[in-house]
């Protein structure tokens, strides 16, 4: 790969601020950057437990309760009916596959590009993909009429003969899914082994064996780094086409289908970057987040990371804004009668809000904030603003998939969706993916630290003549 | 180990295959008398849903009459009636979509059937479907006390969770097959009426096979006075819709 590791931006120009605002120029001793990572893992206040407990009640009940009941009772608790056959369910699909995305986007894009900002935050980012796709997953399986068959759509030999259908677009998005799961799964593992290998050193007890089990009896030996860092950069590569493929195939589902606003070409990047401009946002929310409320986070996670993120976010968001256009534009000037109906609907509908919020939310918030480096580096701010861009592109989802289906080629049939326990089993997804996260932040060192102590030997301050400049070193 | 029979999928279709069966509609005859909806129910053991799912959108009925007016109100003018119910498209787009080969054709009676043991309710078919014909069970909904007598035993009840739609009364089709091959004979046109066909008093619908020249419903076809719901769409619909005589 050609790619030279980049040095920060502008070395000259921020040279008389203070070189230690960067994290990779704050270097610490390694002894006492481990105890910060463990501190910040083993110390469990009471909070954690409150709060852990109440996301657990509603876990219990909104999601794992309100499924049971739905599953007892028929779909006919949720909101679903002719024609809105498909309903929240799999807007929850197609947003926690879009957060999904940008974990590894952040993570792998950043790692093969070699961009430096991006050590202290890859595994928080990574863990949302897992996470976010155990979510996407939970809602395809509570879509389903009869989801105690669903391992029909497993292509499993069987004595009837029976073999599931690799013409739909549905069997290329069970495997799909499943593959970027597995995948990004071993990528979350892999940079996880040199920081739990650390962690077993520093512990005692049932941890102890757990990370024992964990680290794959991993000591640093130069053969197991060569191992490490070949493997990382395998899957680093491999991941990004995957990650590409995973909603461009969602967004067959839809473009597919011979149904006015949803035959579109163009819904493939669309989705990708939709999938991204959610997934970024969420990415920095999760970081503000655990900046504020985990112990010595403050040291890793700076200013300049949700600079670097809202740069990032702001260009996600042109280029969404783009692909919106083109995908408007294409489907209005083919001029099709019902599509014409269907955009007018949209705008002009029951739910035209939506359609305005969103672009105020994906576009408007984030181009009138973003520009501004005050503004970006600012945490409360980004996380705001990330809300909102969250928001956006849930509206964005639920037009593509509720609203579009209420408006079909069979004017008899128009009739409105309105969700039913589907609100429930929503906050019960949003619950659990929290209390994963929270539970992971307790279990894993959630900063890889030793790819921050690279990065911290790898930059140095050199000075020619007068000038004192910011090297990075390539260490592979 | 054995060789699985992977089954195969007919992705192209020709332009002059007729298929076998075929329905006529004639809308001018149609007085929206809805006995064709009330038939359909009784000889498929379709559930009654309630007032207030049906309000919503989730009555059963494999068959519905459309009706539309024209203009603004208070001047306004009905339009002919149009029942509609599935197409039985020999190119349809619900059958490619399903994962796990519920919604397929069949090739005896080159009709497409819904295989309600193998059907998990994605309900991607129904998305797909440009007639807005299938119907979801979104519940199992009760059948009190006398009504369940009234089952038909010749059809499957089914379950919540589970796609369904009009297959052109197949049951019906194979007893007149059967009868027939049992007396050494061939079919003869009309032999076999669907339940719609067999109520509609005004005879506004007509069954039979459009594969033969001779059969009245392949006369009607050609005659002149045919359309076809969506036909832009290229999905080979098997009914045809008669308009302005």
């Amino acid at each position: 790969m050609a790619v030279s590791a980049k040095p920060l931006s502008h070395p000259q120009v921020e040279m008389h601020h203070d070189p230690r605002q960067y994290l990779m120029l704050d270097p610490r001793p390694r002894g006492e950057m481990n105890e910060m990572v463990m501190d910040s893992m083993l110390s469990i206040s009471w909070k954690f437990w409150v709060a852990a407990g109440i996301l657990g009640i509603i876990v219990l009940v909104c999601l794992f309760g309100a499924w049971g009941y739905m599953i007892f009772e028929g779909l006919g608790v949720a909101g679903t009916n002719r024609p809105a056959y498909w309903g929240i369910f799999l807007v929850n699909t197609v947003f926690w596959i879009g957060i999904s995305h940008a974990g590894t986007f952040v993570s792998a894009l950043l790692r093969v590009f070699k961009a430096e900002f991006r050590r202290p935050f890859t595994r928080a980012a990574e863990l949302m993909t897992t996470f976010g796709l155990v979510q996407a997953g939970l809602s395809i399986f509570m879509h389903m009429g009869r989801v105690w068959l669903s391992y029909w759509m497993f292509p499993y030999p069987n004595q009837r003969g029976l073999w599931p259908n690799f013409h739909s677009p549905l069997m290329w998005d069970f495997l799909a899914i499943n593959t970027y799961l597995l995948a990004s799964t071993m990528y979350l593992f892999l940079p996880l082994i040199p920081d739990v290998a650390m962690a077993r050193d520093r512990s005692t007890g049932w941890r102890k064996n757990l990370y024992r089990i964990l680290s794959l009896g991993f000591r640093g030996t130069e053969g197991e780094w060569t191992h490490l860092r070949h493997a990382m950069n395998i899957f680093a590569f491999a991941i990004l086409p995957v990650m590409f493929s995973v909603h461009t195939i969602v967004s067959w589902d839809f473009a597919v289908a011979t149904r006015p606003g949803w035959s579109s070409t163009i819904f493939g990047p669309y989705f990708v970057i939709g999938a991204l401009h959610s997934g970024i946002a969420a990415v920095a929310m999760v970081l503000i987040v655990i900046r504020a409320i985990m112990k010595n986070m403050k040291y890793f996670i700076r200013p300049e990371h949700f600079d670097a993120l809202g740069k990032l976010m702001l260009i996600v968001s042109m280029a969404w804004a783009y692909f919106f256009f083109n995908d408007y534009m294409v489907q209005w000037y083919g001029g099709d009668k019902w599509t014409d109906q269907l955009l007018h609907f949209h705008e002009a509908g029951l739910l035209g809000w939506m359609w305005l919020g969103m672009l105020i939310l994906n576009i408007a918030i984030p181009w009138l904030t973003l520009w501004n480096k005050k503004i970006r580096s600012n945490p409360w701010i980004l996380f705001i603003v990330g809300l909102l861009i969250n928001v956006g592109m849930w509206f964005e989802r639920y037009i593509i998939i509720p609203i579009s289906l209420t408006v079909n080629r069979m004017p008899f049939t128009w009739r409105e969706y309105v969700p039913g326990i589907e609100v429930l089993l929503t906050i019960g997804t949003f619950a659990f993916f929290i209390l994963l996260y929270m539970m992971a932040t307790k279990l894993i060192p959630i900063v890889p630290v030793w790819e921050v102590q690279e990065g911290q030997m790898a930059h140095s301050l050199r000075r020619f003549g007068r000038e004192t400049v910011i090297s990075v070193s390539e260490l592979e | 180990m054995s060789k699985h029979k992977i089954p195969e999928y007919n992705t192209s279709w020709s332009e002059e295959e007729q298929g076998r069966w075929g329905m006529v509609i004639d809308q001018d005859l149609c007085t929206g008398c809805q006995a064709c909806v009330v038939a359909c129910a009784m000889e498929n053991n379709i559930s009654f849903v309630g007032e207030e799912d049906v309000v919503y959108g989730r009555a059963m009925h494999w068959i519905r009459v459309e009706r539309f007016w024209e203009g603004e109100y208070p001047e306004v003018k009905a339009t002919d009636f149009q029942p509609v119910m599935c197409q039985q498209c020999g190119s349809a787009p619900c059958e490619p979509v399903c994962p796990v080969f519920a919604s397929v054709h069949s090739q005896s009676e080159e009709l497409n059937l819904q295989v309600y043991n193998r059907c998990v309710g994605t309900r991607y078919c129904a998305n797909n479907c440009p007639y807005q014909v299938r119907v979801f069970n979104w519940r199992d909904w009760e059948r009190p006390e006398p009504l369940n007598n009234q089952l038909n035993p010749t059809v499957t009840v089914r379950q919540r969770g589970v796609m369904e739609k009009c297959t052109f009364c197949v049951q019906r089709i194979h007893e007149a097959e059967d009868s027939a091959q049992s007396e050494g004979r061939e079919l003869v046109d009309g032999e076999v009426q669907p339940a719609c066909v067999q109520a509609c008093p005004a005879d506004a619908i007509v069954f039979g096979r459009i594969d033969d020249p001779e059969s009245e419903v392949s006369k009607l076809t050609k005659g002149g006075r045919g359309v076809q719901l969506l036909e832009d769409l290229g999905t080979q619909p098997r009914v045809t819709y008669l308009k302005g005589g």
